[in-house]
């Protein structure tokens, strides 16, 4: 305690309150999605009715169960008995009482024999095992309806997935996003890192306008492309008799709209590399092309890595692109536009909703996680797009 | 599957090479049209000049196409068709602009448009700034701005399924299952359904921009937080200031470029937002905003072309000042060099 009290001196009381806040925010910020990579893995009926911070703790619920039917009683001496288990399939529950009306689902407490009136006994077990005596026959059709009160342990399970990436048609979805997303990430990179060079390194007139006019492109919002591009698609598949609604159409489409940012990063950073490197070269009778390709494309690595982040992350996240250029047709529906459409189709479905969550957003964290070097120095660089 | 996954990969490689062997082939074909060969030095320099005309026009070209079929003719039409009605033949004049003021659903929109505005890049960019500052002065402070950035990973679709989680509603006394509810249930309260509240709905959506932008706005302002000279909150200490009149006075003015940057950044975000109000409630219960009420009439009816355009503009309009500052901002680092 006295060791304890002078670290708390030395560390400081604001210190501490530090440390405690920004614990706080992290918690606050990861449990969000803490709670869908919980949920998803949870046992689906567990999941509809607790709440996914429970998840590892025993669920204890009140359920109504039929005994054997009074065709199964066999005769012991002057009794009747029937025996058996109430849960059919060896569920991995424990019964902790049990009762004979809806009101007092624990009368009674399981392992001992209970007197339920007209001198018929029962006793419940806690495995669900039971043995049900009367000292007359027993009569009807139907088994006796008990009332039990079990406990559940934690059930987690990948069945979720299993069904989202099959029948919910996930899996197919994620194939067709790589399809746009590595595409729409490596051309925009060839196409503008060569742009880049060139309002860099080589003097041509109209160079600053085009340069001012990269900026401002940065910023211009999607929606005003949407309709003329939307027509122009229609009338180019119209007038060769093509669909207008295709990868190649998306990819263009993507290319076009991260160029701005792409140019603009790239040539801050190709600007800044060392006039003598380049010099010299030419001096050397190199020309621009193999400049480019033999010593600006392999200096420039670190400014590639991150655009080519954010170009992916912005692709695979994307859903109003996707909407308007590709069809909704299960060969052309991207991980985003599934997961918009589950929402509509499956609202109350968590366990379909939070799988699906997880594998959208699983490949852009894996790639944010491990390369988050390459974006942050990206975000410094180019802080003036706005998505 | 397996021939998906061949297909795709085939196209991919398809595209991919395409626009390499574009470069390639239009540099080897430019260096043969106008060969330097050595026989006659005059030929070869004129050859030479020519070639440094041509070239950076091959470098540029396909950038240059793109952005003039994708972002430079469409904003031109845009503008146009702005001024013509549904299907785009018919010139109506200002007539898309009179009814958008006077439609009760575009006002509602401009109205939360302001209230997202007002609230998002606020409460991102002094919650990006709190953050900044209090993960720089502890150890793990690098772990715990890589998890507050975390959600910038996110697709705003992902995002609101995780949200709409939260928010989940189940009738009074049945176990919640959304957290919010249960926190509200727990402490005594009654379970709301929060995306279904007029005006209140718009900010339960705001948090989730701002759950993915604060990080953004954190990383940025922790490194200009950095670039902050140590003399100077020295000079500050020695003279006796406070922590509170330090962060205030001394780094928050020094680093008022850089806050200028994130806010505007999140602006335009928040201008151009759609997933989120998609995907969470579609516009319904008066929390439509000027980007859903576009694509909305893009479509609607058959489709407006005219109205929709209008609107766009009118998202235009709004970036304008800040798309001015930038390129204004870019020039003075270019003539820089």
């Amino acid at each position: 305690m006295v060791t304890m009290m002078s670290r708390l001196k030395r560390i400081g009381l604001p210190r501490l309150i530090v440390h405690a806040s920004v614990l706080f925010i992290v918690l606050l910020w990861l449990m969000p999605t803490v709670g869908i990579f919980v949920s998803a893995l949870r046992d689906k009926d567990q999941l509809a009715v607790s709440g996914w911070w429970t998840a590892l703790a025993t669920a204890e619920q009140t359920e109504a169960v039929r005994l054997g039917a009074p065709e199964s009683q066999t005769q012991e001496g002057t009794t009747f008995v029937i025996s058996g288990n109430v849960f059919e399939d060896g569920a991995a529950k424990t019964i902790i009482a049990f009762g004979t009306r809806v009101q007092e689902p624990g009368a009674f407490p399981v392992g001992e024999v209970a007197d339920i009136g007209d001198g018929e006994t029962l006793l419940v077990n806690a495995d669900g095992s039971y043995r049900y005596t009367s000292p007359t026959a027993f009569e009807g059709s139907r088994g006796k309806r008990i009332y039990l009160t079990a406990t559940t342990p934690p059930q987690f399970t990948f069945d979720n997935y299993r069904t989202v990436l099959n029948a919910e048609g996930i899996g197919r979805s994620f194939i067709n996003s790589l399809t746009v997303t590595i595409p729409a990430t490596i051309i925009p990179i060839l196409i503008a890192a060569f742009a880049a060079y060139a309002l860099s390194w080589m003097a041509f007139p109209g160079r600053t306008l085009i340069i001012a006019l990269v900026v401002g492109l940065i910023v211009v919002p999607l929606q005003m492309s949407l309709i003329p591009l939307l027509r122009m698609y229609n009338e180019i598949g119209n007038f060769f008799g093509v669909p207008s609604k295709t990868y190649a159409g998306i990819w263009l489409a993507h290319t076009a709209f991260g160029m701005p940012l792409a140019i603009y990063l790239l040539r801050n950073y190709i600007v800044g590399l060392p006039k003598e490197i380049i010099e010299s070269a030419r001096v050397d009778g190199a020309s621009d092309f193999e400049i480019f390709v033999k010593i600006v494309l392999p200096l420039s690595f670190p400014a590639l890595a991150s655009f080519a982040i954010f170009q992916f992350l912005w692709v695979w996240n994307d859903l109003l692109v996707a909407m308007v250029f590709l069809g909704t047709s299960k060969d052309q529906l991207v991980l985003t536009g599934s997961l918009n459409a589950l929402l509509g189709s499956r609202g109350g479905n968590w366990e379909i909703l939070t799988a699906s969550a997880f594998i959208t957003i699983i490949v852009p964290l894996l790639v944010f996680f491990s390369l988050q070097r390459y974006l942050v120095r990206g975000l410094l660089a180019g802080s003036v797009k706005g998505g | 599957m397996a021939y998906q996954i061949f297909l795709a990969v085939a196209v991919m490689a398809l595209g991919v090479l395409a626009c390499a062997g574009y470069f390639w082939l239009s540099n080897k074909a430019l260096d043969l049209v106008f060969p330097v060969g050595d026989d006659d030095v005059a030929i070869a320099s004129r050859n030479l000049a020519r070639r440094a005309v041509i070239r950076p026009w091959l470098f540029l070209g396909p950038a240059v196409i793109l952005l003039a079929v994708y972002l430079i003719y469409p904003v031109v039409a845009t503008f146009i068709l702005s001024f013509y009605d549904r299907t785009g033949n018919q010139y109506v004049g200002l007539s898309n602009y009179t009814w958008a003021f006077s439609d009760r659903e575009f006002r509602e929109s401009i109205f939360n448009n302001i209230l997202w505005l007002a609230v998002v890049p606020a409460a991102c960019t002094f919650l990006g700034l709190v953050i900044a500052v209090l993960t720089d002065r502890i150890w793990w402070g690098n772990i715990a701005k890589s998890l507050v950035f975390m959600p910038m990973a996110i697709s705003f679709v992902g995002a609101s399924v995780i949200w709409k989680f939260i928010y989940d509603y189940r009738g009074e006394g049945e176990t919640q299952i959304g957290i919010l509810n249960a926190i509200i249930q727990f402490f005594g309260g009654d379970p709301q359904v929060w995306i279904a509240m007029p005006f209140w709905n718009n900010f339960f959506l705001m948090v989730i921009l701002i759950w993915i932008q604060t990080g953004f706005a954190m990383v940025i302002l922790s490194a200009a937080l950095r670039g902050i000279p140590e003399e100077t909150i020295e000079a500050a200490v020695i003279d006796g200031a406070s922590g509170w009149q330090i962060f205030w006075k001394i780094m928050v003015p020094q680093i008022w470029g850089t806050i200028a940057v994130v806010w505007t950044t999140i602006t335009i975000l928040v201008l151009k937002v759609f997933d989120i109000v998609l995907t969470m409630t579609n516009g319904q219960w008066n929390s439509m905003v000027l980007a859903n009420l576009m694509f909305n009439w893009m479509f609607r009816g058959g489709g407006d072309a005219g109205r929709s355009a209008a609107i766009a503009v009118i998202i235009m309009i709004a970036v304008m000042p800040i798309m001015i500052w930038n390129v204004r901002r870019a020039r003075r680092e270019v003539g820089g060099h």
